[in-house]
């Protein structure tokens, strides 16, 4: 049940994502930017953690879950530190997502070249 | 008839007409089955993403908590492979949103900055290039972070206080 | 003395009249693998299999494009380097650089344009005017277009996963030379109408054909009605890469207007690619009109099949930042008349 889940819940995020680009004519780095934004805001509403614990990885593969992880990670050092923890949290929870992008994007830029 | 005049030829249409005119011989965008490739192929890929979670949870004793991180960080190696191959783009022009909206797309988008300005160096090609296209997203997630999570805290404070 | 020869050659503000025996001494293309596969690979002079032409980069192939097309055009017409005086070349590269290093390499005087995908015939007008006039024996006009240094640097990286809508086109991958000089037998060049830049508004760079053809239309008009001539006086007339879209708008409004088109008119970014070769609405690029006028159409005036076409190549005037800072879309279109030799 919970593939199904995952299934239906992130192909629905990308549903989302698709009628931006065809019928609110964004561009990919808009749609993008606006769902991590979103993220950020149900975060903030306290709703994407439920979310994920109903729709797992529905919930935690679509960019939307950046945009939570930004914010978690702001919260966990601001209930120590206050708004200082705001800043210093950003890229606490998040740091899996942007390294291994950063280092797989650049050992890929060492072993292949572009096929057009 | 358009008239000839001293300036030359005048064109028929205003702006505003034309704009109008030309709206009628743009094709439909097919909405319909770009929204349901979206779906099945944006679907494939979170399924994908649970079957790992599970792998890690079941196969390397992670908890379901700890299990996200190496999801995120395998589903992103899979993509940065298959922008290498060559394949992502092709994904992506079938899919559109489907694989551009899952952590997949992100990792295509640096990769494929990464990959392609090469020929421009390591630093300013490689290094300098890599969030063309990424670095939106992590400025907006981030200032959008810190927006609400300074105004969660202040909040907060007001609650305690 | 000087205003007789204005009058026996201007024709109007944008109109020229070749008045000399200019001719096309000799044409070549070079294409990419999807144009080798397309309805006119079996006509084009050198098809490479692989986009890279054997360099490291996207930007030396297309240079390596542009100088074959320059060799082999040289070849053909018999001639070497040091015969022709000026290369009149462009390409659609920031700062023009595949016709700056070709014209290094080639070690030719170098006038560089740049019309965008008009710059076909923006260099063959230009190389039959300074012929005609008598500044030049023998001029080289040349353009090039590369898929993929097109998309890095009008669009996305090329491995990049983004959808293109059904109006995007395809940026040819080739380049086109032609020969212009004082008789021989080859295809006579007769007028030349130079365009005014159009923009209609119209924002979307993936909408190119839409804001292209005001420009085709103006052009066209403006030739008609300098010239005297009618359409249907032409047994062929093309347009760039309006592609389908751009087409039938052109057409449309050509034929309100009073033009009948019917029967001879098409557009060279319809017929580089097979329908079903996924190139959405159609063929783009300098490398579209070139690669369709110095193959298929110099052939066929050569062989007499064809009388007399008019060539409009139309160009989008945009970059990068001027769309990005919201600006519409300039764009421009310059026509060539052939006419078949002996």
């Amino acid at each position: 049940m919970e593939y199904v889940i995952a299934f239906v819940v992130g192909g629905l995020i990308c549903v989302v994502g698709q009628l931006l680009l065809d019928v609110g004519k964004f561009t990919p780095a808009h749609v993008m930017s606006t769902l991590v934004v979103v993220g950020v805001i149900l975060d903030f509403f306290g709703v994407y953690d439920p979310f994920i614990d109903f729709a797992g990885a529905g919930a935690t593969v679509p960019i939307v879950s950046f945009g939570h992880s930004l914010y978690h990670g702001a919260m966990q050092e601001a209930s120590q530190d206050g708004l200082i923890g705001v800043i210093t949290g950003i890229f606490e929870v998040t740091s899996a997502g942007i390294s291994a992008a950063i280092v797989f994007g650049f050992f890929a830029s060492l072993v292949f070249r572009p096929k057009g | 008839m358009a008239t000839k005049t001293k300036k030359g030829i005048q064109f028929p249409l205003s702006k505003a007409e034309y704009k109008e005119q030309a709206s009628k011989y743009r094709p439909k965008r097919n909405v319909l089955q770009n929204t349901f490739r979206a779906f099945w192929v944006g679907g494939t890929i979170c399924l994908l993403g649970q079957i790992i979670t599970n792998i890690y949870i079941n196969f390397f004793g992670f908890s379901e908590q700890d299990a996200g991180n190496p999801t995120v960080a395998t589903l992103i190696l899979i993509s940065v492979i298959l922008t290498g191959l060559g394949v992502y783009d092709n994904i992506g022009q079938y899919a559109g949103a489907g694989s551009a909206v899952p952590v997949t797309g992100f990792a295509n988008s640096i990769a494929s900055a990464a990959i392609e300005h090469r020929s421009e160096g390591y630093v300013l090609g490689v290094g300098g290039n890599m969030f063309k296209l990424a670095g939106s997203v992590i400025v907006f997630g981030t200032v959008a972070a810190f927006v609400f999570g300074a105004l969660r805290t202040i909040l907060n404070m007001l609650w305690a206080g | 003395m000087s205003t007789s020869v204005a009058t026996r050659n201007r024709l109007s503000r944008q109109t020229w009249q070749f008045t000399e025996d200019v001719r096309i001494q000799a044409t070549a293309t070079v294409v990419g693998p999807k144009e080798g596969e397309g309805p006119l690979g079996a006509l084009f002079d050198r098809v490479y299999d692989d986009m890279y032409a054997g360099q490291d980069s996207w930007e030396k192939a297309e240079r390596i494009l542009m100088e074959d097309a320059v060799n082999i055009a040289l070849e053909k017409a018999r001639l070497k380097p040091d015969d022709i005086d000026q290369i009149l070349a462009g390409d659609l590269l920031n700062q023009n650089i595949t016709a700056n290093f070709t014209a290094e390499n080639l070690s030719i005087p170098l006038m560089g344009m740049y019309g965008a995908c008009s710059t076909s015939m923006l260099t063959l007008s230009n190389a039959a005017a300074l012929v005609n006039a008598g500044y030049a024996n023998y001029i080289i006009a040349a353009c090039s277009s590369h898929n993929a240094t097109a998309e890095r640097q009008y669009r996305y990286p090329t491995e990049y996963g983004g959808q293109k809508p059904p109006n995007a086109q395809w940026t040819v991958t080739g380049a086109g030379a032609a020969v212009v000089g004082i008789g021989g037998d080859g295809p006579r060049l007769t007028h030349a109408t130079i365009g005014k830049v159009m923009d209609l508004g119209i924002k979307d760079p993936f909408d190119m054909g839409a804001a292209m053809a005001p420009a085709a239309v103006s052009t066209l008009m403006t030739h008609f009605e300098d010239t005297g001539l009618r359409p249907q006086d032409y047994d062929l007339i093309v347009t760039g890469d309006l592609a389908s879209i751009g087409y039938a708008i052109a057409k449309d409004l050509l034929q309100k207007e009073g033009y009948d088109m019917d029967k001879v008119y098409n557009d060279c970014g319809l017929m580089v690619y097979h329908p079903d070769q996924e190139v959405f609405a159609g063929a783009s690029g300098c490398a579209s009109s070139a690669t369709v006028t110095y193959s298929y159409i110099v052939d066929q005036l050569s062989k007499g099949l064809l009388k007399k076409v008019l060539v409009c190549a139309t160009g989008a005037l945009l970059s990068p930042v001027s769309y990005q800072q919201g600006d519409s879309i300039p764009c421009i279109a310059h026509a060539v008349a052939f006419e078949g030799g002996k």
